[in-house]
């Protein structure tokens, strides 16, 4: 414990580095995967095709391969040199909003073609239609498989160790060297890595109570404790009649 | 996403070229609607007058309820051309020739028609208020002010008035059809299509939906089509009745005389048939 306690700053450095990598991530896989799947739910094939190719393209690609393509290969092949916080953020980004942009597309084609053809009756605009209809009631289906998402960004940045960012992870590897301690070294960042899932958790359990009652159903009652708790089998997901 | 709204470009003979006579806000000429292999309109003719309402009845895969979703524009048609105010519905002008409708065509087209759906296909994502403000505001740029006194307004007049800050799902089915019914009129619509609107519907919650639309027949000239099994409603509200039978008028008529003296044997097998079921 004393070794946790008096190395707490340092670890407290790294997992802010983390959460930094993670939020930004996540930021671009959420714009990344509305956008794509969006796009791959029009009509259009040749948009469709884009959107597709997109999504095997990144899906495809390990994300620390991306990374180090980003960090290593990029200033050979352009002027550029990526910072490798930047690096660590577009490769995760664009890895993860490949998985992303399926659940949009996904979600919004699982809203009833019931709820699409009230609109058409009301001579909504597609973009309309999108914006007021189809992604208030998606956005419910999407949460849950966004949360899961998140984490796995959050637990992936770790990567960004290897190109030298002072993420949890490289925090925990120096404390290693310097100390000898392994069990304890990345014990501690085991611990880090688990409250930052949870806050994680608590924070996407939230949007997704907020949206089911925003589709007037019912959420589950509580506090704090009923956030951390999975929903119950009975709790509905999913389409909204 | 929408097969309606993707219809391919392709001219139409010079038969249908021929636009309807005054006196008429819908006229479908010579309407063919295929599903696959399976002919669900064959070649169908027939007209509706300003201000009439009109009950479409007969036995299931008859085809009426496809007469409202391709005047709804729900669904592509595959022969002929519907009319609706002296215009091409279902196609447009294009070097004097008529081509199918674009999604263009089609929003400037069916700005005069509403529909109120069997399962009533409320947006559960929006209280009671937004589910009849949204269209007027957002379709037809109506001032939020305004939206909001025709929701009042036709909230009122559906029996609705307190539950205008609900959540439809806070509604009973009766509940929510009454407030589909305000959601297609606050659009001012000339026609009203009602698609089996008390089909979904607990027996006792029927006659709240239906007094209220019997209250709109006798108060406005909205026109109305409407698919029904309520035969009492439907000789009370309507003008004419149309015997659909395999995608063609059977026989049609005023409700007195289809309803108290069929011709057609269909008719009077169909009518045999809803009348000892309900």
């Amino acid at each position: 414990m004393d070794f946790f306690l008096n190395r707490f700053p340092a670890y407290l450095d790294g997992a802010l580095i983390t959460l930094t990598v993670t939020v930004l991530g996540s930021a671009l896989a959420f714009v990344l995967a509305m956008v794509v799947g969006i796009v791959g739910t029009l009509r259009n094939p040749a948009a469709r095709a884009v959107a597709t190719v997109y999504t095997e393209a990144f899906r495809g690609v390990a994300a620390l391969v991306l990374l180090f393509w980003f960090a290593y290969a990029v200033p050979q092949i352009t002027p550029y040199e990526l910072s490798p916080m930047f690096a660590g953020v577009l490769a995760l980004g664009l890895n993860v909003g490949a998985y992303g942009a399926e659940v949009v597309r996904a979600a919004i084609n699982a809203v009833p073609r019931a709820q699409t053809e009230a609109t058409i009756a009301l001579n909504m605009s597609w973009g309309r239609r999108m914006w007021l209809v189809l992604l208030p009631q998606a956005w419910a289906q999407m949460l849950p498989t966004f949360g899961n998402l998140i984490i796995e960004l959050m637990k992936a940045s770790a990567i960004v160790s290897l190109i030298n960012v002072a993420d949890l992870t490289d925090v925990a590897g120096n404390m290693r060297q310097t100390t000898g301690e392994t069990v304890l070294a990345y014990g501690s960042a085991m611990v880090m890595y688990f409250a930052i899932a949870q806050l994680l958790i608590v924070g996407m359990r939230t949007l997704e109570r907020r949206a089911n009652r925003r589709l007037g159903r019912a959420p589950a009652r509580g506090g704090l404790r009923d956030l951390l708790r999975p929903p119950t089998p009975g709790t509905k997901v999913g389409t909204a009649k | 996403m929408q097969q309606s709204e993707s219809q391919s470009t392709g001219a139409v003979g010079a038969r249908s070229e021929q636009e309807p006579s005054n006196g008429e806000i819908v006229r479908f000429d010579q309407v063919v609607k295929r599903y696959g292999s399976n002919v669900v309109l064959n070649e169908l003719d027939f007209s509706v007058a300003p201000g009439e309402r009109v009950t479409l009845i007969g036995p299931s895969g008859s085809g009426k309820t496809t007469i409202l979703r391709l005047l709804m524009t729900l669904e592509s048609i595959d022969g002929g051309v519907i009319w609706v105010n002296g215009e091409p519905l279902s196609h447009m002008r294009r070097g004097g020739k008529l081509v199918k409708a674009n999604e263009t065509h089609l929003r400037r087209a069916r700005k005069s028609i509403g529909m109120v759906f069997q399962q009533f296909n409320l947006f559960p994502n929006m209280s009671v208020r937004k589910n009849v403000t949204e269209g007027p505001v957002h379709s037809l740029g109506v001032a939020k002010d305004e939206a909001n006194q025709r929701a009042e307004d036709l909230l009122d007049l559906v029996g609705l008035s307190d539950k205008i800050d609900a959540h439809p799902t806070q509604l009973s089915g009766g509940q929510q059809q009454r407030v589909a019914i305000a959601r297609a009129l606050a659009m001012r619509p000339q026609i009203l299509l009602l698609d089996e609107v008390t089909s979904a519907l607990d027996p006792e919650l029927v006659a709240g939906v239906l007094d209220v639309l019997r209250n709109i027949a006798q108060t406005t000239d909205i026109t109305m089509l409407c698919v029904t099994h309520e035969m009492s409603f439907a000789r009370d509200v309507s003008h004419r009745v149309l015997m659909f039978d395999e995608g063609q008028v059977a026989e049609e008529g005023p409700p007195e005389r289809i309803f108290g003296d069929p011709q057609e044997e269909r008719t009077k097998s169909f009518l045999k048939a809803v009348l000892e079921n309900g």
